[in-house]
């Protein structure tokens, strides 16, 4: 084709782009760079963020970690039994705490430490985001994030006073969570806790517990939440209870309140799975929060 | 007529490297700051994908809000789940002109600024907007730079009182592309 072919074509070319609106013209180019973009983007994965507001759900863990570089200082608290009665200001009167720190490592990898009052346990913990749910090709319907943890009572025993072996406990955990939807995430538990040392021949070095929790959001800042364990049959369970809560979440814009009724007094794994004792229907209830305060340590 | 003749004449003295045609990127940069006394909020994403016709002087560009990076997760959060809602809303786009266009200063090399208006388009609200840029040919790329404040509430991002005054009322965005030829050329008598 000449010069002269290509410079009329072109001429022609102007003069029917004059022929239609601006505004026509510049939604079609816009379209046009969203069907060539996307169709590159959907070959990457996006991963699903915000499954749960917090990294603790009730007593639950969530498969949510800090993210790299931040430092979260949570602060859990469980008020005496709602059946204490009057003089006791139902349960106002006493409290239990954990406090601890959270540190992201990586976005995926978090160690932490904390401290309870019950039972003056200390536990170290920590937590992989193994498998990450996201859409797009090869979509990953789930996240799960592992949790292992072990926790140290430093109670004072006398006759025989115990070795530091003993008063261990560890904490093997998946946690298993699907967003359904922005509002609605629901969450699987499967949970083992060896204990190196238990009161009686009777009772389980290892107990097993299924876990499950669940997160529905009310309105864009308020959600409800619960969260159960269901021990497998064995002394542990002949003995003890289910833990059970029932919370709300309320977001301030740049904190998260989360509080809770439920009939465990312990807020980590080996405390409120295997040492639960409340009934929570018959009023062994337990009102509760957690509140979380993040730092950003390192910038990205 | 005459100046259809000039445009097409300007046409036939352009330097050969230099095409007519779509100029285009995928990893176009997008970032905005918000500055209070309380604190300052600053998030950035290269995954603007943009394009400019150099024919019309017609230009877009599209970004998906999850793609924005903050200084803090929990800010990165925040953005998405509250205020943006990046799962109803995933992307913001623009679709403008820039205002009397000529291809001509743009081909023969050099800066220019230029006026550009369009519907930006943000939380799935469309606002008529009119904002200054500045082109530059640069080789065979052409590089795309504006810089231009957004009002929060003038796109339905509500904001709870608590951190009201953490989050100034207008925010500074800024676009800077740099961008190729797009392959294969295309001219706009292929629509």
């Amino acid at each position: 084709m000449s010069r002269f072919h290509c410079f009329l074509l072109a001429s022609l070319g102007a003069v029917a782009g004059l022929s239609t609106t601006p505004t026509q013209a510049q939604d079609n180019l816009l379209r046009e760079l969203e069907t060539t973009t996307d169709s590159t983007r959907r070959a990457a994965p996006d991963l699903v963020q915000a499954t749960f507001k917090g990294t603790h759900i009730i007593n639950a863990q969530s498969v949510e970690t800090p993210g790299e570089g931040t430092l979260l200082f949570l602060i859990q608290h469980r008020f005496g039994t709602l059946n204490s009665g009057a003089y006791n200001f139902f349960g106002l009167d006493q409290a239990v705490l954990r406090l601890s720190f959270e540190y992201g490592l990586t976005d995926r990898l978090t160690a932490g430490l904390g401290r309870s009052s019950q039972d003056k346990t200390f536990d170290g913990f920590l937590k992989y985001k193994a498998l990450r749910q996201s859409t797009g090709a090869h979509a990953m319907p789930v996240s799960v994030t592992l949790l292992t943890s072990a926790a140290l009572t430093a109670l004072r025993f006398r006759e025989p006073e115990r070795t530091p072996r003993t008063r261990l406990a560890y904490t093997y955990q998946a946690l298993i969570a699907r967003k359904f939807s922005p509002a609605l995430s629901v969450q699987l538990m499967p949970t083992l806790i060896h204990r190196n040392f238990v009161d009686t021949r009777r009772d389980q070095n290892d107990v097993y517990a299924m876990g499950a929790a669940f997160r529905q959001k009310l309105t864009k800042r308020l959600a409800f939440t619960a969260d159960y364990f269901y021990l497998l049959p064995g002394a542990t369970a002949d003995d003890m209870r289910n833990a059970l809560g029932l919370g709300v979440d309320i977001e301030t814009g740049g904190h998260i309140f989360q509080l809770h009724f439920t009939n465990a007094q312990g807020m980590m794994e080996k405390l409120f799975v295997t040492q639960t004792t409340g009934n929570f229907f018959d009023g062994d209830i337990y009102f509760g929060f957690n509140v979380s305060r993040a730092f950003t340590v390192k910038s990205r | 007529m005459k100046t259809l003749f000039l445009f097409l004449l300007s046409m036939l003295v352009l330097p050969g490297a230099w095409a007519q045609g779509k100029y285009s990127t995928r990893t176009g940069l997008i970032s905005f700051f918000s500055g209070t006394p309380i604190e300052d909020i600053e998030a950035r994403s290269t995954q603007a994908a943009g394009v400019l016709d150099a024919t019309t002087g017609q230009v877009a560009f599209s970004v998906p809000m999850k793609s924005f990076v903050f200084r803090r997760t929990l800010m990165q959060e925040h953005f998405n789940e509250n205020y943006v809602e990046s799962d109803k809303y995933p992307k913001a786009t623009f679709a403008g002109t820039i205002v009397g266009f000529q291809p001509g200063p743009l081909a023969a090399g050099g800066a220019q600024s230029v006026q550009v208006e369009g519907d930006l388009t943000i939380h799935g609200v469309k606002r008529r907007v009119k904002v200054p840029g500045r082109l530059e040919r640069q080789n065979n790329r052409l590089l795309i730079k504006s810089t231009f404040t957004v009002a929060p509430a003038d796109y339905n991002i509500e904001i709870p009182a608590l951190v009201r005054d953490n989050i100034a009322k207008s925010v500074a965005v800024t676009v800077n592309f740099a961008c190729e030829p797009a392959t294969p050329p295309q001219t706009s008598f292929s629509r």
